[in-house]
């Protein structure tokens, strides 16, 4: 018997919303950038979820997409995270409070 | 056989998700992201999607986690001295993300018909038709992203000469 898309959906609910706490709760750069992928990785399942539901494989391959654009987002965010401790010795993002290079 | 399946990966995907936000260590944090997207990977499988819960484990457990603890260990930051939420902070994130978490759960359960229709397995072959079929264009547009970011990334990363 196979898994109701039901049970899918919730799960990637209550991890889209750890990841939302983790974003929301931490302070560390490093902790905002972990919980946006456990976010974005609720959204693929809830994606995959809905194209077994429907028997239409294009739900599969935007999930491939969010993967690119998700690695993509990491390798930018990264960078921008090794740039600020460079230019302030913290990651902490409550210290991120000029617009100033 | 498969709803045990689903249910022992949901346990630990949601355990392990948990760790990964919560505990002050950040190698602590990534390596039980690590566990959390093999749950997820594992549900990938029980959904009929046998190339995307390759792609999962090799592009985030393997490529963009490994980039995680790079870069942890590079900055060698001090488990960040004063990374405890404001109070304020504390009361709307933990309401806002117990929100979002039941409004979902609840949608899943009360919105969603039960049966679905045929399921089509997601093979490498039948994604890759439609990838260089319908979905071409985004295909290639892609690969430019990439090019975009890792260029962006090394931008950001070089010291100033």
């Amino acid at each position: 018997m196979s898994v109701p898309t039901t049970h899918f959906v919730t799960l990637a609910a209550v991890l889209f919303a750890v990841g939302a706490g983790g974003v929301l709760l931490r302070r560390s750069g490093i902790s905002t950038l972990l919980g946006i992928e456990l976010m974005l990785n609720a959204v693929n399942l809830t994606l995959v979820a809905f194209a077994r539901q429907h028997g239409d494989l294009h739900g599969q391959v935007f999930v491939f997409f969010i993967m690119a654009v998700a690695a993509a987002e990491v390798a930018v965010g990264l960078g921008l995270l090794v740039a600020i401790f460079r230019h302030q010795q913290s990651i902490d993002v409550d210290r991120l409070n000029v617009l100033r290079w | 056989m498969e709803l045990a399946v689903f249910f022992a990966a949901a346990v630990v995907a949601v355990a392990t998700g948990v760790v990964a936000v919560a505990h002050r260590n950040p190698v602590i944090n990534v390596m039980s992201l690590v566990v959390t997207f093999f749950c997820v990977a594992v549900c990938y499988a029980l959904l009929a999607a046998p190339f995307l819960a390759a792609a999962q484990i090799l592009v985030y457990a393997g490529a963009i986690l490994v980039l995680f603890l790079f870069v942890v260990m590079l900055l060698n930051a001090p488990l960040a001295e004063s990374d405890q939420p404001r109070k304020l902070q504390r009361i709307f994130g933990l309401a806002a993300a117990a929100l979002v978490g039941l409004g979902g759960a609840a949608l899943a359960v009360v919105a969603i018909p039960g049966a679905g229709e045929g399921v089509v397995e997601g093979t490498a072959a039948a994604i890759g038709r439609l990838l260089v079929g319908p979905h071409l264009l985004a295909f290639e547009l892609v690969s430019v992203l990439l090019l975009a970011a890792l260029v962006g990334a090394m931008v950001l990363v070089k010291r100033k000469a």
